[in-house]
């Protein structure tokens, strides 16, 4: 019986992880590509992730804010690790709405490395006004914001696809075989070329993809690599001394004739 | 309390001891005579204690950067995760801190449904320790409405409207609950101030708790009254201190798994999307600890009797010691109740899987077969067995089967004839 139970419970937890995989429509199993960022010592890419920010800021941003992230963050360690001349830069491209000033006027100035993104429109009515009624997410914690992570974005980039027969597209609505529902209102996003890598990778869609939710992984998780290294010698920490305490714990049990 | 008095060394000690006992009191903490065959399943009290306290030191940093405000709140945890120092630790421990509180709380539940510490002369312990739990889940509840993410506000929508289920006033209720017409920035605000008090009334039901537990001493894994002190029971300092710190370690290492490899594994990815009144998530459920009476109040198709049905599994717990009235308290010696206390364990379990599933099909089926199940165990199986069921012989002592090899019934026997 006892057993019998142990086994059940098993059988549930290893469901818990995929328990709201219930979507009303089929959609397909995200692709699993690999990613470096993944594991005990996981760690990203560096490369990887300042071509994700070009992807990002190119294609991306023209209607996806990310407005938790500040350009400083560009810099810090764990990050893309632009330079802070580099960050200075970047930032200084965009503009924001700063004051009152002095005279009580509001004034554009060149963004600092302390500002948020520079979102692409006012507000969420806006966005959404402009992009055919569907509300362009933030894509801030976006990785950690949809069910399967890093390999679900990565794969709705890549899973744009004529539509079977039998489905009947409208207007602005497009096919996408890992969208739940199966139709998005993101045309495709990335075609071969679209971007220019300055470090002289190929731009082709795979590496694309691949780059941004990189990028965007670190964006929604910019301690992840200081978590796993603390975490790991949080943990050897915790295994050695639960080793001195048991061994303390045996030799003070001694002396009774008890089984700890 | 006072069973024996204490005389401080020190000419200080004993001044300050007749006015303020605090010394007798660390006395009587470290002697507290301790059956010497607690198993480790006795060790989650002091686990559990912990786990509060490091939700109250976590919660207290969090609340310094934190803003209670509808339009603030999900971009100030988002701050937190980002320019805090350690933000994202101490984020993270206290949420996942909720999960490993609940995990050992269901732990030390069933120890004590298994072991009988609910009966006679522990019944207080029991009621508080009831009480405790459900303020627990009040707490984790409004914990979980603070970051203002999706599953937050649709969460704190379906479980307050639950209270429109009261006949006549429960409108109003519910109005009154929110401070409006909808889940909005008053029930924000005044979820994090309840959410800031409760776990303050749980730390003072955890003291009582400990005094009602230190009055008759704790039960132990054969059920039987000791006496105290004897061969049976060893000082708690430092016997059961390091055995309880040799466990919390263990389940330190589980902990800090998920707090740093899988930090977000059991919460709902849909936490992470702001709130939004106008867009209904596909599927509201709420945290996983919840999802035993979530599945039973889905599980009756009537509302009113729903959540009648749902607080009514909580409220079946408290009169527990009065519904299973066998004075034998440990399973070890009682065959048939062994059998039905793991039919219970399943019956939960399955209940808390169904929780996460629609409700519809062979999963409503399944989750109303479990609940008429988890009612008649309490209110059917239990009071039957206490009257019916043939129970095993009870050692004497605590020493006696460890002298003797295995517990055989004929010994025992015998002895008790002898005596």
């Amino acid at each position: 019986m006892k057993k019998f139970v142990i086994i059940f419970f098993f059988l549930i937890f290893s469901n818990l992880i995929n328990i709201t995989s219930f979507s009303a429509e089929k959609a397909a199993t995200p692709m699993s590509p690999g990613w470096s960022f993944k594991g005990f010592f996981g760690t990203f890419d560096r490369a990887s992730l300042q071509r994700g920010y070009q992807v990002y800021t190119e294609v991306c941003a023209s209607c996806h804010s990310m407005k938790h992230l500040s350009y400083r963050n560009l810099s810090q360690p764990g990050g893309p690790e632009f330079t802070k001349e580099q960050v200075k830069i970047i930032a200084s491209q965009f503009e924001v709405r700063d004051g009152p000033n002095d005279d009580g006027e509001m004034f554009d100035r060149p963004a600092r490395p302390s500002d948020n993104f520079v979102s692409p429109y006012a507000n969420d009515k806006e966005a959404t006004a402009a992009n055919g009624g569907a509300y362009p997410p933030d894509m801030s914690v976006l990785v950690k914001a949809r069910k399967g992570g890093a390999d679900y974005i990565y794969s709705l980039l890549l899973g744009y696809d004529e539509p079977p027969e039998g489905i009947s597209l409208d207007d602005g609505v497009y096919y996408n075989k890992y969208m739940a529902g199966n139709k998005i209102k993101m045309s495709n996003p990335l075609s071969e070329g679209i971007v220019e890598y300055s470090d002289g990778t190929q731009a082709s869609e795979e590496q694309m993809a691949r780059d941004v939710t990189t990028f965007l992984s670190w964006a929604a998780e910019p301690h992840l690599e200081e978590r796993h290294k603390i975490g790991f010698r949080a943990i050897v920490y915790l295994i050695i001394i639960t080793i001195l305490v048991y061994f303390s714990m045996k030799k003070i049990w001694s002396r009774v004739e008890s089984e700890v | 309390m006072s069973d024996h008095e204490y005389t401080p060394s020190s000419k200080f000690g004993k001044w300050f001891n007749d006015r303020l006992p605090l010394l007798t009191l660390g006395k009587h903490l470290t002697d507290y005579p301790t059956p010497k065959n607690l198993n480790y399943w006795w060790t989650f009290g002091g686990i559990l204690t912990f786990c509060l306290i490091t939700q109250i030191v976590t919660g207290l940093i969090l609340a310094m950067h934190y803003v209670a405000h509808a339009d603030l709140a999900f971009g100030s945890v988002e701050h937190i995760m980002r320019n805090v120092n350690y933000g994202w630790l101490i984020r993270y421990v206290h949420a996942n801190g909720a999960s490993m509180f609940f995990l050992a709380v269901y732990i030390h539940i069933f120890r004590s449904l298994y072991y009988g510490s609910y009966k006679s002369p522990r019944e207080i312990i029991w009621i508080l320790g009831m009480i405790i739990y459900i303020l627990m889940m009040a707490a984790a509840f409004m914990g979980y409405v603070l970051p203002w993410g999706q599953m937050s506000f649709w969460g704190a929508t379906v479980i307050t409207n639950l209270f429109s289920a009261i006949p006549l006033v429960g409108e109003s209720i519910v109005t009154w609950l929110w401070g409006g017409y909808s889940v909005d920035n008053p029930t924000l605000t005044r979820f994090f101030s309840l959410h800031y008090l409760i776990p303050f009334l749980i730390l003072g039901l955890v003291v009582l708790h400990i005094w009602a537990l230190h009055v008759p001493g704790n039960n132990n894994p054969i059920g039987i009254d000791l006496k105290k002190p004897s061969k049976d029971t060893v000082p708690f300092h430092p016997y059961i201190v390091i055995k309880d710190l040799f466990a919390l370690l263990i389940f330190l290492i589980v902990f800090a798994f998920f707090v740093f490899y899988s930090p977000n594994i059991l919460g709902h990815a849909d936490n992470y999307i702001e709130a939004n009144p106008m867009v209904t998530p596909a599927h509201i459920v709420p945290e996983w600890y919840l999802l035993p009476f979530y599945a039973i109040l889905r599980s009756v198709p009537d509302k009113l009797l729903g959540v009648i049905a749902m607080f009514g599994a909580l409220f079946i717990l408290v009169i527990l010691p009065w519904l299973d009235t066998s004075k034998t308290r440990s399973a070890i010696f009682r065959p048939l109740y062994k059998q039905f206390y793991w039919f219970l364990v399943a019956d939960v379990l399955i209940l808390g899987y169904v929780g996460a599933m629609p409700a519809e099909g062979i999963y409503l089926l399944v989750a109303r077969v479990a609940t008429a199940y988890y009612f008649a165990h309490f209110l059917i199986i239990l009071p039957i067995l206490s009257r019916r069921e043939k129970v095993l012989d009870v050692p004497l002592s605590i020493t006696e089967p460890v002298l003797g090899g295995a517990v055989s019934a004929s010994a025992v026997r015998q002895k008790k004839d002898k005596l």
